[in-house]
């Protein structure tokens, strides 16, 4: 199985190339991509470096063109197919249909891979995108128990790749509209969930109370650790119960499941987490390609090895385990 | 200015939904109508046997009636509902999930408003694979919708405008969640809410609704103010979405301000009884939070 690391920066792009990664996917330094955060992300020049760097050691570029075009504003989104070819990636991440016809039409030689943003959920459609698009890899959305992915990769006519680590959308990915009802700023237009921009925390009495635009998200108190106010990981009250009410603060450690995936014929493993450090990047990919050894030698994967680089130090294996539902 | 009435997006009790269309069909003045299970396929099997004679009630009472499909499929039992709908239905189809176009094969369907139709060039693909009609996604702001109108002018275009905003749909289901059940023993727990479960922010503020597996608004968008506003730009009907509130006096008061017998204002008092008490948004439409109401013109393009 392929491992497909994340770059936010050319340095990470070196980082996660040096310590293993097959493929590295990255994007452009504006709304075209679904990590549009300041101070992240790549020019053109820069990603045409990246390709050499990786190329040159043997790894691939992915180019993650995956927010949905703005009506009025194509030309932006063509500029980001263009300028990703004329680099050199070896494939286009795309999500929005108007955009992969553009792809199709006019590089039909690239690579195009369905962005999980586009939540191809099931063997039609992704036989949807196979059949229009000529797509050649499809990366499902996290809603997805193990055999469900083993039923996908036998009735499709593309490769299949699965996040195993990183940020964990509990909702369908590209439907979601939570961020932009609380900040104006979404996933799919602009490219940002609860942006940070939007995030203030603040400290009454020893509780701090962590907000997104007008909303309290979270509320923590003394010794709590407080983390990030991502809305779907907040805290909320209902007449049934309060709490975590859609998912606790998380984040996805597949790496016990990858026989299980290797045996559900998945071709590639995705690791979230362009907004990351290098230091995070190396010591998730090194950590990966060890486990991918380890598998491949006969070995078990060691459980919680990178427990300490999660989201509130805890983990979960979401959606691949059925009772998650 | 066409008015189109949604599917019912909530568990409601077999009998009072088919009372729902009925009445409808009876008094409503809307001209198209949605019928279907979007949100859960669980639930399908409760509407299965009241659906034909709600079809032909709405059908007799002159409606055109649409049949909208699932909003997330996954399981094989989803596939095949889905391929089934999509082959076999004699009404136009409702798209709601891309696996839909799959088995459609270019005939004419509308497309709804859970699919991401952000642009032209989507808007044309759609339109050149036989969509004749789109809903758009709720959250796309007024200089979207005008560009998108004007350039797909022989495609009906909807606009969310009314009731609680559809803002996530997941695998989970968060009412199986709350109520300490498994989604496959969920005791079809969400119809003890048939307005969705109001989801509060720790201080006590209104903020959310969850329903099964969808997460919506707690406002009801409400685009009364704007239907001028919307004609101009050239949109063909306006979509109202059930909720457990009067609809019929809901499409009464939009149908009266669509033909400029009623006022806006006037028309929003009159909401605001109706809703008794629940909070209006439109932010989406003006370009800000979701969760707004703000009234004046919607901001520019950016």
């Amino acid at each position: 199985m392929e491992l497909i690391c994340p770059a936010g920066t050319p340095a990470s792009l070196r980082t996660a190339v040096d310590a293993g990664a097959d493929a590295i996917y990255c994007g452009f330094r504006n709304e075209t991509n679904a990590r549009n955060f300041p101070g992240l992300n790549f020019s053109p020049e820069e990603l045409t470096e990246g390709v050499q760097y990786a190329h040159f050691r043997g790894a691939k570029v992915l180019v993650a063109i995956n927010t949905f075009p703005r009506a009025g504003a194509l030309e932006l989104w063509h500029k980001a197919v263009d300028d990703a070819v004329a680099a050199g990636a070896d494939a286009l991440i795309l999500c929005d249909i108007g955009l992969m016809a553009y792809a199709a039409e006019h590089y039909p030689g690239t690579r195009l891979h369905v962005s999980v943003q586009a939540a191809a959920a099931n063997p039609d459609a992704i036989c949807f995108y196979v059949e229009r698009f000529n797509a050649k890899r499809v990366v499902l959305p996290r809603v997805l128990s193990i055999p469900e992915i083993a039923a996908i990769t036998r009735a499709s006519a593309c490769e299949v790749e699965v996040f195993v680590f990183g940020g964990l959308c509990v909702m369908a990915e590209g439907r979601c509209s939570l961020s932009s009802y609380a900040t104006g700023l979404s996933p799919n237009m602009n490219g940002v969930c609860s942006p940070a921009s939007h995030v203030s925390y603040e400290n009454a009495g020893g509780t701090v109370v962590s907000r997104l635009g007008d909303f309290t998200i979270n509320k923590f108190g003394s010794g709590e650790p407080a983390a990030y106010p991502t809305l779907c990981k907040g805290r909320f009250q209902t007449e049934v119960s309060t709490g975590y009410i859609f998912e606790d603060p998380v984040s996805l450690d597949a790496a016990t499941l990858l026989p299980g995936l290797r045996d559900a014929g998945v071709t590639a493993l995705k690791i979230e987490g362009r907004q990351r450090s290098r230091a995070y990047i190396e010591n998730v990919v090194r950590s990966f390609r060890e486990a991918l050894s380890a598998m491949e030698q006969g070995r078990a994967v060691p459980a919680g090895m990178l427990l300490a680089m999660s989201e509130g130090q805890s983990n979960t294996l979401g959606a691949y385990r059925k009772t998650w539902r | 200015m066409k008015l189109t009435l949604g599917p019912v997006l909530y568990n409601w009790e077999p009998d009072a939904w088919r009372d729902f269309y009925f009445r409808i069909a009876d008094e409503a003045p809307v001209d198209a109508v949605c019928v279907g299970e979007v949100v859960c396929s669980k639930r399908l099997p409760f509407f299965q046997d009241p659906v034909p004679e709600v079809v032909e009630r709405l059908a007799s009472a002159g409606k055109e009636v649409l049949l909208s499909s699932l909003a997330l499929v996954t399981l094989g039992r989803e596939r095949k509902q889905t391929a089934s709908l999509a082959r076999e239905a004699d009404l136009l189809v409702e798209v709601n999930d891309i696996t839909g176009l799959t088995h459609l094969d270019g005939r004419p369907h509308a497309i709804g408003p859970y699919v991401n139709v952000y642009n032209e060039a989507t808007l044309s693909w759609l339109a050149r694979n036989g969509a004749r009609r789109v809903c758009l996604p709720p959250e796309l702001p007024a200089s979207s919708i005008e560009a998108l109108a004007k350039c797909c002018p022989d495609v009906e275009l909807e606009v969310w405008s009314f009731g609680r905003v559809p803002l996530a749909i997941s695998a989970r289901c968060y009412h199986a969640r709350l109520h300490k059940l498994t989604k496959d023993n969920c005791q079809f727990v969400c119809g003890k809410d048939p307005d969705g479960l109001p989801t509060d922010t720790l201080d006590g503020q209104s903020f959310l609704a969850v329903n099964g597996v969808q997460t919506l608004s707690a406002t009801y968008a409400n685009l009364i103010e704007n239907i001028a506003d919307l004609a101009d730009m050239g949109v063909v009907s306006c979509r109202l979405s059930p909720q457990a509130v009067d609809m019929v006096a809901v499409a009464r008061i939009f149908r009266d301000v669509a033909d400029g017998k009623l006022g806006p204002e006037e028309a929003q008092h009159a909401l605001e009884l109706v809703c008794d008490g629940t909070t209006f948004s439109n932010g989406f439409f003006k370009g800000a939070c979701g969760a707004e109401y703000r009234t004046g013109a919607p901001a520019g393009p950016g």
